[in-house]
């Protein structure tokens, strides 16, 4: 196989390109998709000071990677979520990315910090671990960007990631979320700026990138993921994508080009149908009611637990 | 050549000579769901892998969704 560009040998096939690509010219499709998908949204502006949650994952250190090659202003927030192994190693992988950088990165231990952690967090307030996870993640990643007064939080999901959620999204006509899936949600009513800038990319090439640049990454599956829908409708896609390259991206870029506006409000709409936000009177973050959901959370998970006890047969005594 | 797989982690062996393509069918894995690395740099779909290669087949799916 020959590189499309320079006819060298090639390292990668991608058959939605219907290409194949050297290093080189590899990388070079990577930070263009990335360029491309900035301007495409109107993400932000070299002037712009950005924070980027990382995970010590391929697609947040990739996309810092190549964010900071293009010269932007990029700190990193990474959160340990107090997942056993999982956690010990992933925050390796970002502080030896960290090391050959000259960039800040800050952390946010969940059981130092907050004294819970997922799996405790999970079971107190009755959710997924993956719904504790996001809950925990996006307050976070909201108050770290107020406080520090950045202009736009980034977050690494992929094509895959956001073609996964739409499939999910579809299958159950989730109107509300299927109109705020954008690469960009603005900022507004105490909220930072999100995007997305790797939504042109898909996760083997994510992974790629990673390989091809020497960047090391927690490669193992985050054990309270294993099995989830999220992965299913990965598997699925992915199934589509092998008959039919190209399916992914048609799939998300044809949403976002005819059918996402149908599922977003007008603006009058917005204001009027959002319930009227105030601050949480625990930690003062936006929220709809008293206190907010990861106040509530934390509560819970922290709380001393009472033992039930419940009836308990007679001992009877016993002789020596 | 020896095959190192994850999750769960296991080493298989094979004989011969075989494409990259032809051993994820044989392994019935999705070419779009792992990348193959043989010391440490990729190989495309259509490259020759020799009795004595060390392979590692990486899956790149990951992600919770809350």
């Amino acid at each position: 196989m020959k590189c499309r560009v320079c006819r060298e040998p090639a390292v990668i096939d991608l058959r939605r390109h219907n290409a194949n690509f050297c290093v080189e010219h590899f990388l070079r499709l990577c930070r263009d998709q990335v360029a491309k998908a900035i301007a495409e949204h109107y993400m932000f502006s070299p002037d712009d000071r950005i924070l980027i949650a990382v995970s010590g994952g391929k697609d947040s250190l990739a996309l810092w990677d190549i964010l900071l090659g293009m010269g932007y202003q990029v700190d990193g927030l990474y959160i340990g979520l107090g997942i056993g192994e999982y956690s010990e190693q992933s925050v390796t992988y970002v502080e030896k990315f960290v090391k050959t950088r000259d960039v800040n990165l800050r952390i946010i231990d969940l059981p130092r910090d907050y004294g819970y952690d997922i799996p405790s967090g999970s079971r107190a307030a009755k959710r997924t671990p993956c719904s504790a996870c996001g809950l925990s993640k996006r307050h976070l990643f909201d108050q770290a960007a107020t406080e520090g007064n950045y202009d736009v939080v980034v977050t690494g999901h992929n094509l895959d990631d956001e073609a996964a959620v739409l499939l999910g999204n579809t299958l159950r006509w989730q109107s509300d979320y299927l109109g705020r899936q954008k690469p960009v949600l603005p900022a507004g009513h105490g909220f930072p700026r999100k995007v997305k800038p790797l939504v042109r990319l898909g996760e083997r090439e994510m992974a790629a990138y990673c390989v091809l640049t020497g960047i090391d990454y927690i490669v193992d599956e985050c054990p309270k993921a294993v099995g989830n829908k999220h992965l299913g409708y990965k598997e699925v896609l992915n199934l589509l994508e092998a008959q039919s390259p190209g399916s992914k991206h048609d799939f998300y870029a044809g949403f976002l080009a005819r059918a996402v506006d149908r599922f977003t409000p007008s603006e009058n709409e917005t204001i009027d149908d959002r319930p009227a936000l105030s601050p949480c009177t625990a930690c003062g973050a936006p929220c709809s009611g008293e206190v907010c959901a990861f106040c509530r959370l934390v509560e819970r998970a922290t709380q001393d637990v009472p033992v039930k006890l419940g009836p308990t047969a007679k001992k009877e005594p016993t002789s020596l | 050549m020896k095959v190192e797989l994850r999750n769960p982690n296991r080493t298989l062996e094979f004989k011969g000579t075989m494409s990259v393509v032809a051993l994820l069918n044989r392994l019935e894995l999705n070419r779009e769901s792992v990348l193959v690395i043989r010391d440490g740099t990729l190989v495309p779909g259509d490259a020759m892998l020799a009795h004595e290669d060390h392979i590692e087949i990486r899956s790149v799916i990951s992600g919770g969704h809350s």
